[in-house]
């Protein structure tokens, strides 16, 4: 073989491992809304795409990081300004409420009741399913300051990590799908 | 394979989802297709329409077969052979 085509199948070969290597099967989403539908399309999408074999990686980021809130959890030593945004905040997924139709929660209590019916799982069901399923959930430090929440007050979820937007980036620019909600 | 063919057909593993809504029936079968071994059918029961589509779309990523569907009264039978 000549020298010239050993030095071109080198090239590809290159080429070719740098290719796999910039894009995995692999799913990142923002997941921004605090709202009840928001949250459960993104639910349901994480969950739909580890079944259909994907890494997810969930980025939580402001008002959606409400949602991961366990209400038995109390912790001490917040200030002023965080205590009131905790209060004012829904606390936990049991709490969100839709981001349309809401009528002052009966809206909210409507489409649960719908959801029942017609068998689609709770939020929290949704979170233990996907805790199940591996898929990661990375939970933007500094809007979770900024709401003024800690970390010890998060639901017990088995993949669950406190980062910042670097860890976004990194994620998103080696998967295929990325989305924002 | 036509439906009459999947009638005889004995499956190896019944996943019953039937009255699961999206994506019940899929997170059930990612579940049962552990239990089975590679060439071994699966049955999957479902009363949502759009599993009809989901199952044979997991089916082509994950390289299983997809056999086909059989159609009941207020639900369907989806069939596929572990790759």
């Amino acid at each position: 073989m000549s020298a010239e085509l050993e030095k071109q199948i080198q090239e590809l070969q290159q080429k070719i491992g740098k290719m796999e290597k910039g894009t995995k099967d692999q799913l990142s989403m923002v997941v921004f809304s605090g709202d009840l539908d928001k949250i459960l399309a993104a639910m349901i999408i994480s969950t739909g795409a580890a079944a259909y074999d994907m890494k997810v990686k969930l980025f939580f980021t402001f008002w959606a990081i409400a949602a991961l809130r366990d209400p038995k959890k109390k912790v001490s030593g917040k200030t002023f300004m965080e205590k009131m945004f905790g209060m004012m905040l829904p606390k936990g997924s049991r709490k969100v409420k839709l981001s349309k139709m809401n009528m002052g929660g009966m809206g909210t209590s409507m489409i649960k009741g719908i959801m029942k019916k017609h068998k689609v799982a709770s939020l929290p069901e949704m979170f233990t399913t996907a805790g199940e399923l591996g898929v990661e959930i990375n939970i933007c430090e500094m809007s979770m300051n900024l709401m003024g929440f800690k970390k010890e007050e998060m639901i017990d979820y088995p993949h669950m990590n406190i980062c910042g937007v670097a860890t976004f980036l990194a994620d998103a620019s080696e998967s295929k799908v990325q989305l924002f909600i | 394979m036509t439906p009459e063919e999947l009638r005889n057909l004995t499956s190896n593993k019944l996943v019953d989802a039937r009255g699961t809504a999206c994506p019940g029936p899929l997170l059930a079968a990612k579940k049962a297709i552990g239990d089975i071994e590679s060439g071994e059918i699966m049955e999957i029961l479902s009363s949502d329409e759009g599993t009809k589509h989901d199952i044979p779309k997991w089916c082509e990523k994950m390289e299983h077969q997809f056999l086909g569907i059989v159609e009941e009264d207020s639900y369907s039978r989806l069939f596929l052979k572990k790759a």
